[in-house]
């Protein structure tokens, strides 16, 4: 018998195939976020013991049931908030052995001492929007995070930002323990002190 | 008996299409891999916030999910329209957290388990007092590192 050439497969249809596959996973992908503000809770202590403060350390910020914010009792737009908590936290007040060399404030003596002194108090309200907490959180950071570019920049001459990202990424080429070392200096002069009280029931306010 | 002869007859040469599966192929392959299929179905309305000052969660095998937020449209007449928690595929009480993190501990090699991070994920109208009693049940378990999941973007995206 004679050989039969196996006839050739018609391909023409394999674009249609293709884009069928393909508008499929258009639809179907989600880009997932998985970003976000990261917080460590308070444990739960028994031996609850209440630790004396001065009262000009903490700044306490509010946000009552309409989402307005109330810092140290007195209105204020969310927008200043920011530097609100960037001058309570680079006040510098302290004389002494609390005097805060690197500080840049107004040394006012009725704010805070140093900034490992100084305590952000958030409370809030059972029926504060999560938006609006999520807006306080990230202009918190926010502070914390400028005054710890700003001594960045000052020590080290990079950004605290890159040497974060650094850190984080694994491919990057570079001394990383040196990296951590100085990441451990800027955060220990600008500790992230954010104490959340459970919310607690406001009627009026 | 000239070589250089003149092509006859004009009309533009059509586009050769023989390339297109190759290309389709590609960015075939492209959406295959970055597809992650979603582990749960959303019950509830997930819309979240925006900030700026985000960080990374780069471990994804050391997350559990909680969502929180109102019922979406199909379960609103069985459930209401009051922010609810989401856990795995069902709803949920504040009460069951303490035993969906336990069992998500036990999912897990022991030596990651005090790495594990809770991921929050809620609806950006849901009132605080709901994730206060979910931070108060992660509180009790001692599950203490926490993600507020937002999306990266100004704050003031939050209020329009």
């Amino acid at each position: 018998m004679a050989k039969r050439s196996a006839p050739e497969v018609n391909a023409g249809s394999m674009a249609d195939i293709a884009f069928l596959l393909l508008i499929f996973f258009l639809v179907t992908t989600t880009i997932e976020t998985d970003s976000g503000i990261s917080r460590k809770l308070p444990p739960i202590d028994e031996t609850e013991q209440d630790i004396v403060m001065k009262q000009k350390n903490i700044l306490t910020v509010l946000i009552n049931k309409d989402d307005q914010l109330l810092v140290k009792d007195d209105l204020m737009e969310l927008k200043d908030l920011r530097q609100a908590a960037i001058d309570f936290l680079d006040n510098g007040g302290g004389v002494g052995e609390e005097a805060c060399d690197y500080c840049r404030g107004a040394g006012d003596p009725t704010s805070s001492d140093n900034p490992e002194k100084a305590v952000i108090s958030l409370q809030n309200d059972r029926s504060t929007s999560y938006k609006m907490y999520i807006a306080v959180q990230n202009e918190l950071v926010a502070a914390y995070n400028e005054l710890r570019e700003r001594e960045a920049q000052r020590l080290f001459g990079k950004s605290y930002y890159t040497m974060e990202k650094n850190f984080a990424d694994a491919n990057w080429r570079g001394n990383k323990e040196k990296l951590k070392e100085e990441l451990d200096i800027i955060k220990n002069m600008f500790p992230q002190k954010l104490s959340e009280a459970e919310p607690k029931k406001r009627g009026s306010l | 008996m000239s070589k250089f002869k003149k092509k006859s007859g004009g009309g533009t040469p059509g586009i050769s299409t023989a390339s297109l599966p190759d290309i389709v192929f590609m960015l075939l392959f492209f959406f295959m891999v970055v597809t992650v299929m979603r582990e749960n179905t959303l019950m509830v309305e997930n819309k979240l916030p925006t900030a700026n000052q985000v960080e990374k969660l780069d471990k994804k095998t050391l997350v559990m999910y909680i969502y929180a937020g109102k019922p979406s449209p199909p379960y609103q007449a069985k459930f209401g329209t009051e922010a609810r928690i989401q856990l795995n595929d069902k709803f949920a009480d504040v009460k069951d957290i303490q035993a969906f993190i336990q069992n998500e501990r036990d999912s897990r090699r022991e030596e990651e388990v005090p790495f594990l991070t809770t991921a929050l994920k809620v609806d950006s109208e849901t009132n605080m007092g709901l994730i206060s009693d979910i931070k108060q049940e992660l509180r009790e378990v001692n599950a203490l590192k926490i993600n507020y999941t937002t999306r990266e973007g100004d704050i003031q995206l939050n209020f329009q």
